[in-house]
């Protein structure tokens, strides 16, 4: 699998494909895409940068343990359903506010939180099982 | 119905609980003397209660509460009427003393803290329990009994005896709080209601429904077990491995007669039938006979007291469900007159255990003049227990004799075990008060005396309540025995015996009761070695028992696992899509329900065929395949022509999310395939092929069909509706899946991922057994090798 041309390609191609990722993810509340779709990419990204180089560079990349990004992921999403409680709405309303940012208005919102909080589970829990898959040709 | 200080109710009710939580750090401070501290809070819940003893006496009764979950109109409320209030009262007063003996008993022991703390929260809940009003409350309140119960009783949590009678306990108890919530539950739904005060004026809703004998069961199910009835009175003789303070506060005084409470509570409704008044007495009869005849047996001053509290547990069953006004006075004198002198005893035992270093009654002897107080509290309290005057022991004992004599064969029957018992217990009563008392002091007993205050207080306390009581009997009667016996008759009843003795058949009937006791006492030893004799050659007995059927529970169950779960990925797979063509096509020919032979589409393109195509030119590669590489990306073709063909039909995210599902599926599944190091064909025999063919076939023919039956439907178009028009002006979003995913069902998306990770985790651990080192050896539970070990 390690041949030059997919060893030197794989760098670029990973982080175009996680750029993608969160290009996917942003977009997803209007246009197809979304938390779980992003994370599957991001996912993806990681597997392929790993099968080219190994594994040890991709933990490097990810810095934290992919399993942590999980629960970070489930964190947030806990996080974006449990915020209604201070607008006295029921669990897991979504809130909305509108914040300038430069010329444009950006809307930021308790859901934007949870679809992020999904992409991170998706990526932590596919890559941490790829990556220890992976392992055994480094070992 | 008034709400007579609701708060301060409250507050005496949760007092206990928040007392445990300051105990240690009390104990830290001011070591054995917390006792003195810990002892204000019974007082004050004494004194809470003793503040309703006026009204409860004019036979009002006093409640509130606060509403808990009111959409199941679930409160939390008390009631508290005679009954009631008489346990809260033993509950509190005894409870004092208890404390207090324990600060004396457990004098220096390092977890001196944590048993205050555990024996306040046993306070609470079985104040919990005798106040309870909500079926809800009562049956919580019961279960933290058997809880606080079980963390005393394995106190000693070093020695295997102690652990092993504490999970007895919970065991045998829990399991009736099981039943209990069960006919409480039954009870609800047959008269709908859920409050214990409400179900007292439902007069013959229970006794009259069909429903009748089920309930009756069910609640002997939980108060039998509570109250340790033959043949589940083990458990009460092997709880004395528990420190001597839990012995006389919970397996004497208080909780083992929570069973006794539901029975005289549930009096009114569920008694005067014929199966209350045959079932009640002759398992009652019977732990009373059962409960003496080992107490005689045994040596040891904690046993002899635990077997004899059992045979008093069958008598006041037997009482209360031999079905005369009578005999429930004579139940509840005797429930009284029991907590005080055999509470006062148990403390005896432990005091004299505590000094003199035995509680061997073959070993004790010449304590008299070393501990002359206790000695006195014992001796009292040991005419209390005989049934003798001036305590109130007597009264009691007359009181039963004046129920159970009745014209017929029956009553007759019962008042012959009735005597029976009473004079075994005459016998081991004095028995404990005298033995270790009087005669030669052996040598090599410790130097003993009376000891610290805290050690004596109690049992004095004790015995110089069963004096007043006794003499002052009008008084009690009025306050006490009036009140509880009319609540459990359900009708006003009026006691006035006292002191003075009237002629007649009951005081006969003492007579004889004690000349038979004095012959058993000086015949104790040839009594002692004839059951000893008895029980050798019997051999068996229920505590086996219990024994053989938690080894018979774990025998089935590893059993069973090792069918169901045999660790061959095969028979699960086979288990679940056998199951899961059961599940689709059975209902469906069962309710005929197939769907009708679908029209072949007339306007398919060639690109969808060719799409189709390649779907299905990648499964029959994948059955085809020579190893597992192939295998896996043929099946990959195939997921990515059906990822094809939702893009085409308007489902770009269903599709989109497909091509990535495909596309790291087979990155795993190769990298797993290749670690697994399979071999490569495939080596299972014919038949087996055959067999597995046959499932994958009729799955995917009833697959066929259920999706066929699906689409032949009419479509409903309420929720694609809703979510069109809403998605933008609710949710802010035009792309209406991810809308769903984040918002519309967002709960549902949190409850996934949350799957997801832990999924992971799971398939992440698995990965590291298998790399790090070979299998480690896990635990296989497997029943004979435990006892081969």
């Amino acid at each position: 699998m390690r041949t030059l041309i997919f060893r030197t390609v794989a760098p670029y191609l990973s982080s175009l494909m996680v750029l993608f990722s969160v290009f996917v993810l942003l977009r997803g509340h209007n246009e197809p895409g979304g938390g779980f779709i992003g994370g599957l990419i991001a996912a993806s990204a990681f597997a392929i940068y790993g099968i080219a180089c190994g594994v040890s560079p991709v933990r490097r990349a990810m810095y934290f343990h992919p399993m942590a990004l999980s629960a970070a992921g489930l964190l947030m999403g806990s996080v974006a359903g449990l915020l209604s409680i201070f607008a006295g709405v029921p669990f897991m309303t979504g809130l909305w506010v509108t914040v300038p940012f430069f010329t444009e208005e950006l809307k930021l919102s308790t859901v934007l939180l949870f679809d992020i909080g999904v992409y991170f589970v998706v990526v932590g829990a596919i890559s941490s099982i790829a990556l220890a898959l992976e392992e055994r040709e480094v070992e | 119905m008034d709400d007579y200080m609701p708060s301060t109710t409250l507050f005496v009710l949760l007092l206990p609980f928040l007392a445990a939580l300051f105990a240690p750090a009390l104990t830290r401070l001011f070591r054995h003397n917390a006792a003195w501290l810990l002892a204000i809070v019974p007082v004050v819940i004494f004194w809470h209660f003793a503040t309703f003893l006026p009204e409860i006496s004019k036979g009002e009764v006093v409640t509130g509460g606060y509403q808990w979950i009111p959409a199941f109109r679930v409160n939390f409320s008390w009631f508290v009427d005679g009954l009631s209030l008489t346990f809260a009262l033993l509950i509190s007063g005894i409870g004092v003393l208890i404390v207090l003996y324990s600060g004396g008993y457990l004098k220096g022991h390092e977890h001196l803290g944590r048993f205050f703390s555990f024996i306040l929260m046993f306070m609470g809940s079985m104040l919990g329990l005798v106040v309870s009003d909500s079926f809800l409350m009562f049956f919580v309140f019961w279960e933290l009994t058997s809880i606080t119960s079980f963390l005393l009783i394995g106190f000693d949590h070093k020695r295997e005896a102690s652990r092993r009678a504490a999970l007895q306990a919970l065991v045998v108890t829990g399991g009736g709080g099981l039943f209990l919530l069960a006919g409480l539950l039954m009870i609800w739904n047959v008269t709908g209601i859920s409050e214990m005060s409400l179900l007292l004026r439902s007069q013959g809703v229970l006794a009259d429904s069909p429903f009748y004998l089920a309930i009756f069961v069910l609640v002997l199910g939980g108060a039998f077990t509570k109250s340790a009835q033959f043949p589940l009175h083990f458990w009460l003789p092997n709880a004395m491995e528990a420190p001597t303070p839990v012995s006389a506060y919970l397996h004497s005084a208080t909780m083992v007669k929570a069973g006794v409470y539901l029975l005289m509570r549930l009096n009114p409704v569920l008694g005067d039938t014929a199966a209350w008044e045959t079932v009640l007495p002759v398992f009652g009869g019977a732990t009373l006979i059962v409960g003496t005849l080992l107490a005689i047996r045994q040596t040891d001053l904690k046993l002899m007291l635990a077997y004899t509290t059992v045979s008093s547990l069958g008598l006041l069953v037997m009482l209360t469900g031999f079905g005369h006004p009578k005999a429930v006075e004579a139940a509840v004198l005797y429930l009284v007159a029991h907590s005080m002198f055999k509470g006062a005893l148990f403390m005896v035992a432990g005091g004299i255990d505590h000094e003199a270093g035995s509680r061997d009654i073959t070993k004790l002897g010449g304590l008299m003049s070393a501990m002359p107080i206790t000695f006195a509290a014992a001796f009292a309290s040991a005419f209390s227990m005989a049934g003798l005057p001036p305590f109130f022991g007597f009264l009691a004992k007359e009181e039963i004799y004046a129920g159970l004599w009745q014209p017929g064969a029956w009553p007759l029957l019962l008042t012959l075990v009735a005597i029976v018992g009473n004079g075994l217990m005459f016998v081991i009563g004095f028995a404990v008060a005298l033995k270790p008392f009087l005669g030669e002091k052996p040598a090599g007993l410790r130097e003993a005396h009376d000891g610290l205050v805290l050690l004596w207080l109690g049992p004095a306390v004790l015995a110089v309540a069963s004096l007043l009581t006794a003499v002052f009997s009008s008084v009690t009667h009025r306050l006490i025995s009036i009140p509880m016996a009319t609540a459990v008759e359900g009708a006003p009843v009026s006691v006035y015996i006292s002191l003075i003795p009237h002629i007649g058949m009951a005081l006969l009937l003492s007579g004889i009761t004690i000349v038979f006791g004095i012959v058993a006492y000086r015949n104790l030893e040839r009594l002692r070695s004839a059951m000893a004799a008895t029980l050798t050659a019997i051999g068996w007995g229920p505590d086996q028992g219990f024994d053989q059927f938690i080894r018979g529970i774990v025998r089935v169950s590893f059993a069973v696992t090792r069918i169901v779960q045999n660790g061959r990925m095969e028979t699960y797979m086979k288990a679940t899509f056998v199951l899961l063509i059961v599940a689709i096509l059975v209902p469906m020919i069962l309710f005929d329900e197939l769907p009708a032979m679908p029209q072949w589409p007339q306007d398919v393109s060639l690109y969808e065929l060719a799409i189709m195509a390649i779907a299905a030119v990648g499964l029959v590669a994948v059955i085809f395949a020579r190893d597992r590489l192939t295998a896996i990306v043929s099946l990959g073709i195939q997921g990515f022509a059906v990822a094809l063909l939702f893009m085409l039909f308007g489902a770009p995210d269903l599709s989109f999310t497909q091509f990535m599902v495909e596309t790291l599926s087979v990155v795993i599944l190769a990298l797993a395939m290749t670690r697994l190091r399979l071999t490569p064909t495939d080596h299972r025999p014919i038949g087996k092929r055959l067999f597995d063919v046959t499932i994958s076939v009729v799955g995917a023919g009833a697959f066929l069909l259920l999706l066929l039956k699906v689409i032949q439907l009419p479509f409903d178009l309420t929720l694609p509706e809703f979510f069109t028009n809403y998605s933008m002006s609710i949710a802010y979003g035009r792309n209406i899946v991810n809308v769903i995913l984040v918002d519309f069902r967002g709960t549902d998306t949190w409850g996934e991922i949350a799957v997801v990770m832990v999924a992971g985790l799971a398939i992440l651990s698995l990965i590291r057994i298998s790399t790090r080192r070979p299998w480690p050896s896990i635990a296989t539970n497997d029943p004979n090798d435990e006892e081969r070990r």
